[in-house]
């Protein structure tokens, strides 16, 4: 096992480019579980924790460009409010000691379809910026999960950042756990509403083999809602969009719940997140 | 599995170095075995009960979740760091200790939380330490120590 | 330094400061590293072990398997069924099967990975209607045909507890370079392992010497032998001394878990609410091997009916060998599961009868002389009913808390729901069935700087009950002396049981009472010689003169009254010694369409005889119920065909500070004219009837019937 302490950013792409298979790492909240339980042995680790950018965070071309390794504390501190679903879902995470630690780079590098911070950046578009030695590209994260704990990383890239619109409108998060603190999702919901161009956008975690996008939902409720004047929506509406958010998950028993529960939980949810943004 | 990692940080205030450790070796093993500071505890190793919370460069953080060689040129506090402070005294006094392997950990995120929040409503005690589980107590005391160490 | 005041911890300042040395702390140079192999599967056939390659490998100092045991290859507290390395057969998921002794723990882990062994998968027995019979309790009380006019029938499922103490198993065994072995370890009940170990090792005891390490939590888990053997054997055959640690998820197939049961209930009763008559079935799942399954459903079956006055009574008891994690002691011992079964019964029954469920209890509840449906006279205080009527009388708390959830955002008010629920639950307290139960302590009193000092030294497993403080509290007071200081527990002293059954403040205390009273007796006879019959106790300066270079030492045994074996076919006998009794009144807030509980308060009431250290009986109870709490609501491991899914803290879930509610308590000192300081047993009660409360609170909320723990969200909404 190696372990490679990169001063800059471009040392660290190039440590990755000349050992692809090396783990980033970054908080440890997911590596490390794997390294001390034995689960995992990995030939080398690359630690992030020097590069002072990935820490930086700052508005560009319009968006706001959050580098990965900024923390859970940090987002709920520094931005919740341009970011408040991702806020609301970054104090869910683990305990304060994780949240000092834990970053939403590492959340999408390891890409469980627990992942807190993912059904946020579903439902707020956002995109991810991977770089390598030969140059960064973006990747919208509504096309970044490819399969559980598989994403659209090439072996030498390192998640750089990510790019998200300030919110430009209300926004929500909700994750059922088994206790009240310190959980890992059964499943959660996110939603964001842009009022301006009158279209929502909604995450699903913990209920399929990656973060899922309810776009029926989306759909269907940027077609229902009364942008204009904003009267309240129908009970029929509020169901429908629960449905809807329900039907696109693929939900599996597992030993944190079953999967009719979990469709359950996710309509319940639904039309809560929906009524709390539009009141 | 080779031994040839070499780390050196600052723990407690002083300048500690250790040689041929395994790359794999957390924060945790590093402070406890390397070091022979037992005060952190390895309870589950995965950041999920708090026993082992040291501040990493001022951050509370779980020993076990730090890969030993990213604490280079940082600096650790341990329990056995925060010698004589009120919250040691107040843990003691309120009966918030019995088995104590969770102790340390909460001695440690108690300090954290009232060096941010001096006069933590029951609210911000309870979400503050959530990350810290005691098998034993059933936290009242905990609670009731975390008011006292407040007081002081 | 008295009964009945709150002293504080003596090991307070260490555990505070990090410098309490644990099991799992301990270290010496040139220690080696021990690892376990173990058996992937719930049931097969060893074909063979393969461990040359494990033996070459870097810093690899031994591989041992079940040939390399030189005495028993069975033991266990019981009944001698479990081996201690795996032989020709595997019983359990995660059994172990070989042990490797390294220089680091990477290479020690690695070198068992690298261990071969060749199974054959056999068909694991998973379901406990599957099991072989371990042992059949039966009780037949009174009228076998007796008929009611109401009768309410149920079926429960009690899942699978952890005790989950926050410190792993751990142990650091030296070998002493003359056949024997010197074992440093976290343990319940030293002497029961020396015992074990003796015969697994074939040496003489005094050969096999045990010092407590800080014990980590117990609860139960550290009654059986877990590293120890294989500690000793490392390092015995290494020659050096050897570490085991085991990680978390190691500590999950590494000691025996609470009995997961189905129990079925029928409850006949009079119109005006008299109990007439229970039949009851209960089967346990005891596991692969037998620990203290035995005990345990003797417990189940002797309690099962709750602390109501039961005429007749038809019980069937039953503990199965499975192929299923072994289970064994976890507080409570058999009365937790019956418990959730008793009291949802009385709850259908006030249904049925149209009574308040509380009045239905008090109607019922057992008054000192009744008699138990195994036959026993119950003597000393029995205040059941007024256990209830004071947890009832405590004023409700108002709706401002945490809604269920906490923040993870999934309510604002919808969907949440209020229930109250109440349950009362009692057991026996120390060893029943004629188990010889008895206690040792060592008493010495000299001058220390000029003041008189008192040693006191036992082999009680301080947990972290307090039990090193209760020592010093009833030596203390009985001598007048406040410098007193418990020795570490070794088996340089004689037994003193184990830290379990609630029974050591009883035990141990009853021995310190005995031996200091003796010393005492000794200071007195030299008072009257040297000082004409005065006696110097409590003036600390008198008592140093007198003393002078004198040590006065007295080592005395305790032992409480009797107990008597079970009658086999109908289950009477004076089988306990003492009965503790608690009642719980809990709060709780449902999201009922999500399914999600915030339990917002626990009430009890509980009788303690006398609390020799009150804010440590509040630490009980505390600590007690959020076990109880744990059990209601969350903590279950789940098997899957007989491997655990969830051996770790990421998916067994246990309460945290957001989960677990103030207590709010009335502790009773009614006496028991039977035991020292007329104290009864505090530790398990509390973990008794507050999870049944918890459940009977969601019930009421929800209108569900539930008739299973821990409650799931789908079991409130699908």
């Amino acid at each position: 096992m190696q372990f490679f302490q990169p001063a800059t950013w471009v040392e660290a792409l190039e440590t990755k480019a000349a050992h692809p298979e090396a783990v980033p790492i970054a908080g440890g909240t997911d590596v490390m579980v794997e390294l001390n339980l034995d689960h995992n042995r990995p030939p080398a680790f690359i630690d992030l924790t020097r590069i002072g950018e990935l820490t930086e965070w700052g508005m560009e071309d319009g968006l706001l460009r959050v580098g990965a390794g900024v923390t859970y504390t940090r987002l709920v501190d520094e931005l919740g409010d341009r970011l408040p679903a991702l806020a609301i879902a970054s104090r869910t995470v683990g305990s304060p000691q994780i949240r000092n630690r834990g970053t939403v780079g590492g959340n999408l590098g390891t890409a469980s379809p627990a992942g807190d911070a993912l059904p946020p950046l579903l439902a707020c578009d956002a995109q991810v910026e991977l770089a390598s030695t030969s140059g960064a590209r973006r990747v919208p994260v509504r096309e970044f999960f490819t399969g559980p704990k598989r994403n659209a990383m090439k072996k030498d890239e390192l998640i750089a950042a990510y790019w998200v619109a300030s919110a430009p409108g209300p926004q929500q998060f909700a994750k059922v756990g088994t206790r009240n603190a310190m959980v890992i999702a059964v499943c959660s919901f996110a939603l964001a509403l842009d009022p301006t161009r009158r279209i929502a956008g909604t995450g699903i975690g913990s209920a399929g083999p990656t973060p899922l996008r309810a776009t029926e939902a989306d759909e269907f409720i940027a077609g229902e809602l009364d942008w204009a004047n904003h009267t309240r929506p129908s009970e029929a509406t509020l169901a429908r969009f629960g449905e809807l958010v329900a039907a696109a998950a693929k939900p599996i028993d597992d030993v944190r719940g079953t999967a009719d529960y979990r469709r359950h939980a996710l309509a319940v949810m639904a039309r809560r997140c929906l009524s709390w943004c539009w009141n | 599995m080779v031994l040839e990692l070499r780390i050196e940080t600052t723990v407690n205030g002083g300048r500690r170095v250790v040689e041929d450790v395994w790359e794999g070796e957390s924060l945790l093993h590093v402070l406890r075995e390397r070091f022979g500071l037992y005060g952190s505890k390895n309870a589950c190793e995965q950041g999920e009960c708090g026993s082992c919370s040291v501040y990493l460069d001022g951050a509370l953080v779980c020993a076990c979740l730090v890969l030993g060689g990213q604490a280079n040129g940082r600096s650790v506090v341990t329990v056995e760091g925060l010698d004589g402070d009120r919250v040691q005294q107040s843990f003691v006094e309120a009966g918030a200790v019995q088995c104590g392997f969770c102790t340390p950990g909460l001695v440690v995120a108690t300090h954290d939380l009232l060096h941010r929040v001096p006069h933590p409503t029951e609210e911000q005690i309870r979400e503050a330490l959530a990350g810290n589980v005691c098998r034993c107590t059933g936290y009242a005391k905990i609670i009731d120590a975390v008011n006292l160490a407040a007081r002081r | 330094m008295k009964v009945g005041e709150s002293v504080r911890r003596p090991d307070g300042q260490a555990k505070v400061h990090g410098s309490f040395v644990y099991s799992s702390d301990l270290h010496v140079d040139g220690m080696l590293w021990g690892a376990t192999v173990r058996s992937p599967h719930p049931h097969a056939r060893i074909l063979s072990i393969e461990a040359a390659a494990a033996r070459a490998m870097p810093g690899v100092h031994a591989v041992l398997t079940h040939a390399d045991v030189p005495g028993e290859k069975l033991y266990g507290l019981e009944i001698a069924d479990q081996p201690v390395l795996a032989i020709d057969e595997v019983n359990y998921w995660g059994e172990a099967v070989a042990l490797v002794a390294a220089d680091h723990p990477e290479q020690a882990r690695r070198a068992a990975a690298a261990v071969k062994v060749e199974y054959e998968v056999l068909p694991p027995v998973t379901r406990a209607e599957d099991g072989r019979v371990l042992r059949h309790v039966k009780i037949r009380h009174g009228d076998q045909s007796a008929h009611a006019e109401v009768v309410v029938r149920g079926d429960y499922e009690i899942g699978m507890q952890d005790q989950a103490p926050l410190g792993p198993e751990s142990g650091l065994a030296i070998p002493d370079g003359a056949g024997g072995v010197d074992l440093h370890i976290a343990t319940q009940w030293l002497h029961v392992d020396q015992q074990q170990l003796a015969s697994i090792l074939a040496l003489p005891r005094e050969k096999v010497r045990l010092t407590m390490a800080g014990i980590g939590g117990a609860f139960g888990s550290r009654e059986d032998l877990s590293m120890q053997a294989h500690a000793c054997l490392l390092a015995i055959r290494t020659g050096s001394p050897v570490k085991i640690a085991y990680s978390r998820p190691e500590s999950f197939v590494g000691h025996v878990h609470r009995h997961p049961g189905t129990l079925v209930y029928e409850h006949g009763a009079d119109r005006d609410g008299k109990l007439v008559y229970v039949k009851a079935r209960i089967l346990l799942d005891g596991g692969a091997y037998a620990s203290s399954s035995t005990a345990v459903i003797a417990n189940a079956t002797c309690f099962s009916c709750g602390p109501y006055l039961m005429p007749n009574a038809t019980i069937d008891g039953i503990v199965v060998y499975t192929n299923n994690p072994p289970c064994g002691a976890m507080r409570g011992f058999g009365s937790v599961q019956n418990c959730y079964a008793h009291e949802a019964q009385m709850d259908k029954l006030a249904a049925a009868l149209g009574m308040d469920p509380v009045e239905l209890r008090i109607k019922n509840a057992l008054k000192t002389g009744d008699r138990l449906i195994t036959g026993q006279i119950i003597d000393g205080p029995v205040p059941v009913a007024e256990l209830l009527r004071r947890v009832r009388a405590f004023p409700e708390p108002a709706g401002d808390g945490l809604m269920p959830g906490g923040y993870s955002n999934t309510t604002h008010g919808e969907g949440v729901k209020r229930g109250v629920g109440y349950a009362a639950g009692f057991k026996n307290i120390g060893y029943s069935e004629g188990f010889d139960d008895y206690s040792t302590a060592r008493v010495r009193l000299f001058v220390h700087e000029g003041r008189p000092r008192v040693e006191v030294h036992s082999a009680a497993a301080e947990v972290g009950q307090g039990v090193v403080m209760v020592q010093a509290q009833i030596a203390g007071s009985v001598l007048g002396v406040n410098d007193v200081v418990v020795l570490n527990a070794d088996t340089g002293v004689g037994s003193a049981g184990s830290s379990s059954a609630s029974r050591q403040t009883y035990i141990t205390g009853g021995a310190v009472q005995a031996a200091a009273e003796a010393v005492r007796a000794r200071v007195i006879e030299l008072g009257e010689s040297e000082l004409g019959g005065e006696l110097p106790v409590g003036n600390e300066a008198a008592l140093a003169t007198l003393l002078g270079d004198a040590v006065i030492e007295e080592t005395r045994e305790f032992r409480p009254r009797a107990t008597h074996h079970l009658d086999p076919e109908t289950g009477q006998s004076d089988a306990h010694m003492q009965f503790a009794f608690a009642a719980h009144r809990a709060i709780v807030d449902v999201d009922t369409e999500l399914g999600l509980v915030k339990v917002v308060e626990l009430t009890t009431a509980q009788d303690v005889g006398k609390a020799i250290n009150p804010l440590a009986v509040e630490g009980q109870l505390e600590g007690g119920a959020a076990q109880g709490l744990g059990l209601a609501v969350m903590e279950e491991i789940q098997l899957k065909d007989g491997v655990i899914r969830n051996a770790s803290f990421t998916d067994y879930l246990l309460p945290t500070m957001l989960d677990m509610p103030p207590v709010k308590m009335d502790i009773l000192e009614l006496g028991d004219p039977n035991s020292p300081y007329g104290l009864k047993g505090v530790g398990e009660p509390p973990t008794i009837s507050s999870g049944p409360a918890i459940v009977a609170a969601i019930r009421a909320a929800t209108g569900r019937e539930i008739d299973r723990v821990p409650v799931r969200p789908h079991d409130l909404t699908l």
